[in-house]
């Protein structure tokens, strides 16, 4: 994996960390909120050990670059305030995790550590996944983030894996590169404390 | 022909005698602090089955690393012991039930070691 | 034991009793009622904070912000589960909390306008709640106590996170310093109100039951002792010229406005009705997932 898609695994950690951070003390159920807020800081250490391989600065690379610069993929951009595209994309991330890390763990030792702590996340998706698929809410959301899920991995082998584990065909993915508003105004919000001071500021 | 009971049918199994959830399942969470300690009760969750139990206490009991391991068990399968039989002199079977200062001191005097100590 | 007399006589005693015992009515009644506004105090108290999660400013604030957020979440559940083992339903309870049946800290009816006030709130209103639960850990009632023990030591990071973030700003630029005075300015009035007007020890039913320890009147000056010299040594100012500590040791203070704290607490507070509504909103929106989780 060159710098470029390290990048972009980086940006998918810290965003979709960000995105389930968002469910703190709104969850469904409260030991669930409980356990899905140590989801989202697990996904926000990751791309807080990531940052740090590829410079000096993690917070630099996490908030001071424009929206257009984040390499993560359209999947993690979604702002999806409700528990079944939740869980769908919770579920459909983890299996593509899974995928990619498996990939790097030769060549990157961060990416074994990694997937050690992801092992739990897959347990928790599973969880869900076995719950809620007999819903018609969750498999819509499924069907809907689909194009999306596979935007998160390359094309090719790694596509065709995710398809044959979620049981779907592959199909015209939403790709890594595609801005989608929603990131914009999550930037915006990410980074209104941080701006507000001069660059260098202490917090 | 079955012979009635000696005990009179008291109930085999006793939980502890709180409210029921209306859904779900009370899981008793039972905690190790490290190795060699014993496990202790430390509180609840509600979860419908095992699974959610074990993802869910994981993180209530054990997210910041203080627990070395857990033990989680349904409170209906619990079974509760509260009382004792207490009507006679049971002493002899503990330490305050003994007190050996006043014929220690006879002893030994008697042997001629009283304040050689 | 179920002669009221006696068990007065036993928790005045020191005596604590256990769920499943037999309570008298007026204790079970007002044990549950505390609890119960207490549980709906740390989950409510969630819905101020979780805005700044969002705009957390580094990534390590970001991660504190939101454990201590989730310890919140953490102390409501194991609140929750002391007064389900009273008796009543989590749903009950819920459907209570947002219909304004059932009451929730003043605190936690007020915005939070700026950076400065999540740094306000870690410090000084964890700091005043603190000393309410540390009255807690002896209550009569042994299953909140226990569960208190736990909510003070996971507590003790959230001051010490607050105080981190407000000395990151009170030594930092003016304006960072300036965000801290304007939030302090504005959660005095609320944190004199927190621990509730003075209630005579022998008119307390909290002290009778010995539910509680120390009385509202206690707490406050205790609040006030550790906190106030913290304050003025990094130069803040209190937004009260009344406040003094006399030749005896009590702090005397302007009267908090009593009147102000028992229309927010009876549910007409600033934020109440929109973060209720909120809540309520994803309650609702999610009775279909704990529909499809319980389902036997």
């Amino acid at each position: 994996m060159n710098e470029r898609e390290l990048l972009g695994l980086a940006d998918d950690e810290l965003i979709v960390g960000w995105r389930d951070s968002e469910w703190t003390g709104i969850a469904p159920m409260l030991e669930e909120d409980v356990a899905f807020s140590s989801i989202a800081q697990n996904e926000i250490g990751h791309a807080r050990a990531l940052y740090e391989l590829l410079g000096d600065d993690a917070d630099a690379l996490a908030f001071d670059r424009p929206p257009a610069e984040y390499r993560c993929a359209p999947l993690v951009q979604l702002r999806l305030p409700d528990w079944a595209h939740t869980i769908a994309r919770r579920w459909l991330y983890e299996v593509a995790d899974e995928i990619r890390i498996s990939a790097l763990r030769e060549t990157l030792p961060l990416a074994a550590k990694i997937d050690r702590e992801e092992r739990y996340h897959r347990m928790h998706a599973e969880m869900w996944h076995e719950r809620l698929a007999p819903t018609s809410q969750f498999r819509a959301a499924v069907e809907e983030l689909w194009p999306y899920a596979l935007g998160v991995l390359p094309a090719g082998g790694q596509r065709e894996a995710l398809a044959a584990r979620v049981g779907r065909p592959v199909v015209e993915a939403v790709e890594r590169g595609t801005h989608l508003d929603e990131l914009a105004a999550l930037w915006e919000e990410m980074t209104m404390v941080r701006r507000s001071a001069p660059a260098g500021a202490q917090w | 022909m079955s012979a009635r009971r000696l005990d009179g049918a008291r109930p085999r199994a006793q939980a502890p005698a709180l409210p029921a959830p209306e859904r779900g399942r009370v899981w008793e969470v039972f905690r190790r602090d490290r190795a060699g300690a014993p496990f202790e009760h430390a509180g609840s969750v509600l979860a419908p089955d095992a699974e959610f139990a074990e993802a869910w206490a994981r993180e209530q009991y054990g997210r910041r690393g203080e627990s070395a391991a857990l033990w989680l068990v349904p409170r209906d399968a619990v079974h509760v012991v509260d009382d004792w039989a207490d009507e006679f002199d049971l002493k002899y079977r503990r330490v305050d039930g003994y007190s050996i200062k006043a014929r220690l001191k006879e002893a030994r005097e008697r042997a001629g070691t009283a304040g050689a100590r | 034991m179920r002669d009221e007399q006696a068990f007065i006589e036993y928790v005045q005693g020191g005596g604590q009793v256990e769920a499943g015992d037999w309570l008298p009515d007026d204790y079970r009644a007002k044990l549950l009622k505390f609890v119960e506004m207490h549980a709906n105090s740390e989950l409510m108290g969630v819905l101020p904070e979780r805005e700044w999660i969002l705009r957390a400013p580094t990534l390590q604030r970001k991660l504190a912000l939101t454990a201590k957020v989730q310890d919140e979440v953490g102390h409501a559940q194991l609140i929750y589960r002391v007064a389900e083992d009273l008796g009543k339903p989590r749903e009950a309870m819920f459907a209570d909390l947002l219909s304004g049946k059932a009451k929730f800290h003043n605190v936690f009816h007020y915005p939070t306008k700026t950076w400065g006030d999540v740094g306000v709130i870690a410090w000084l209103v964890d700091a005043a709640a603190i000393i309410s639960q540390k009255a807690l850990l002896r209550c009569s009632y042994a299953p909140y106590a226990r569960i208190m023990k736990k909510i003070c030591w996971e507590e003790s990071f959230h001051i010490l996170h607050g105080r981190d973030v407000i000395l990151a700003l009170v030594t930092g630029t003016p304006d960072q310093f300036e965000l801290v005075q304007e939030a302090l300015n504005r959660w005095w009035g609320p944190l004199m109100q927190f621990h509730g007007n003075p209630i005579p020890r022998d008119e307390d039913p909290m002290w009778f039951w010995r539910i509680k320890s120390q009385g509202n009147e206690e707490a406050r000056q205790q609040f006030l002792d550790g906190y106030v010299p913290q304050i003025l040594e990094l130069g803040l100012e209190i937004p009260d010229p009344k406040l003094r500590r006399n030749d005896d040791g009590v702090w005397e203070y302007t009267e908090p406005d009593w009147a102000e704290l028992k229309h927010v607490v009876t549910g007409h507070g600033p934020r109440t009705a929109d973060r209720l509504a909120f809540r309520a909103r994803f309650l609702e929106q999610e009775q279909w997932v704990r529909d499809a989780v319980l389902a036997a």
